[in-house]
């Protein structure tokens, strides 16, 4: 064969690679972007704003640890053909399956107030009234599910997910010092020493990169998209990608807020926008439009994770790909959910604080137990064949579960006392 | 009343069907849920004390 061929047949074969990938991506993008949700954008603008580009380096650690989390759904997903909360109850009993099941509930709506919280603050930067949000996130995310078809829902989901770039073009428009953020951000470094502050950043990082309902929601999608045990490679590329792409969009946030805010307290997304604003009216707006996006894409991802484990266990028809006759409970369960967390901003008075600090609270008793079952469902060797996890997938998911989990207890204690650290 | 029966008689049959678990119960799985369970019971002792020292400042 001469030159030419070779080349060509090399092209053929990466293209045939390319379009297999684009038809397969799909659950790890949506999960690991969406994993940005609005308390995940707040944290990270509140990470750049106290400590410049100063973490940047943690940030990019955090890489691998979701990608190792994540990946081990799809395999679980592709192999078993079931959600996380069936795969629960059919291996470790009705005692578990109604532990995690019941606590992914309250997890999940907590989360989606947070969601709603953000995304009602993010427009109101715009002049647009709460109710009028809630009302338009409920629609708008009732009409992207019910169309009936995963495959259409998820392109939606996807086209969301591209918006959360934004923050790539404000990352830009900010001018940054590249020497400054090579110099500052890339070489590990703890700014001030290990103080307690710095401490609860670190922690409410992980704590935002590996959250319970992204455990749920990955392996549930994995099923309803149909992902084979030969489609793992792809998924797993997937998942990759996602990671690498969320953690991006995490040091571009750091990157806006380290150079137009640092030094700067500041306490939600939406106030780091509105400060922005008055440096940068677009960067600021920037800012508000991804935040509503994040919390957005984080809402439809929660409110899907909870339908599905619902149906799982109840035996209820629970795919996108039924219509709203077929699996009734499956669409109710998800509107009410969405519905009756887009009520809570709108209460004057409400405990939205409360709430922020339950999500910790009770996120730290559910996500230890769900990455425990995984790993143990993992090395399931009877149910996982081939795909069970091999001696050195078992030293590093243990490592980074272990880690998770010291850190989250350690943040969700300090939240719920935080004078013990002090 | 007839919708409360069919509810509490589909947690029954879920009860019923996921009864036994089916991971082979090695000495690792049992020595995980050990720990498991003496973590959750820890840290719901932990949130009871907190509810408890907040309802009395209040």
């Amino acid at each position: 064969m001469d030159f030419f061929s070779v080349l060509y047949y090399r092209f053929k074969k990466v293209w045939k690679a390319v379009r297999l990938y684009l038809v397969i991506a799909g659950p790890g993008l949506v999960v690991m972007i969406a994993d940005n949700d609005a308390g995940g954008i707040t944290t990270y603008a509140a990470t750049g704003a106290k400590y410049g580009y100063h973490l940047i380096w943690f940030l990019l650690l955090l890489i691998p640890v979701a990608y190792y989390v994540q990946e081990m759904t799809v395999r679980l997903g592709a192999v078993t053909k079931r959600g996380h909360a069936e795969a629960i109850f059919e291996s470790f009993g009705a005692f578990w399956g109604w532990f995690s099941l019941i606590d992914l509930m309250i997890v999940d709506w907590l989360t989606l107030v947070t969601e709603f919280v953000g995304m009602t603050a993010a427009l109101g930067i715009f002049g647009v009234p709460a109710w009028l949000t809630v009302i338009i996130v409920v629609l708008l995310m009732s009409i992207i599910v019910l169309n009936g078809r995963y495959w259409t829902w998820e392109k939606i989901a996807l086209g969301f997910c591209l918006l959360n770039l934004i923050y790539i073009p404000a990352a830009f428009m900010v001018n940054p010092s590249l020497s400054d953020i090579a110099g500052q951000g890339l070489i590990p470094n703890l700014p001030g020493g290990l103080t307690n502050e710095l401490f609860f950043l670190l922690m409410a990082n992980i704590g935002t990169t590996i959250a319970p309902w992204m455990l749920f929601f990955q392996q549930s999608s994995v099923v309803d998209k149909g992902l084979q045990e030969k489609d793992i490679k792809m998924g797993k590329l997937d998942t990759f990608i996602g990671s690498i792409i969320t953690v991006s969009i995490a040091i571009f946030i750091v990157i806006v807020t380290g150079t137009l805010l640092h030094g700067t307290p500041i306490d939600d997304a939406a106030t780091a926008a509105k400060l922005l604003m008055k440096t940068n009216h677009y960067v600021g707006a920037f800012m508000a439009i991804g935040l509503f996006d994040a919390g957005l894409l984080g809402a439809i991802c929660i409110s899907l994770a909870s339908s599905w484990a619902f149906g799982e266990i109840f035996g209820w028809a629970h795919s996108l790909n039924t219509k709203v006759k077929e699996a009734p409970w499956f669409y109710i369960s998800f509107f009410i959910t969405l519905a009756t967390a887009g009520v809570v901003p709108l209460i004057p008075g409400a405990p939205l604080v409360l709430i922020t600090l339950f999500v910790q609270v009770i996120a730290v008793t559910l996500l230890p137990a769900a990455l425990v079952f995984l790993i143990l469902l993992l090395n399931d060797k009877k149910t996982m064949g081939e795909y069970a996890n091999t001696r050195l997938q078992n030293i590093v998911s243990t490592l980074i579960v272990v880690s998770i989990i010291i850190l989250s207890t350690l943040y969700g204690v300090s939240a719920l006392f935080p004078n013990l650290f002090q | 009343m007839r919708t409360i029966n069919q509810f509490l008689n589909k947690i029954r049959e879920i009860n019923q069907r996921y009864s036994k678990p089916k991971v082979e119960m090695s000495r690792a799985v049992k020595i995980s849920l050990a720990v498991l369970r003496v973590y959750l019971f820890l840290l719901v002792v932990l949130m009871v004390y907190k509810f408890i020292t907040v309802m009395n400042v209040l």
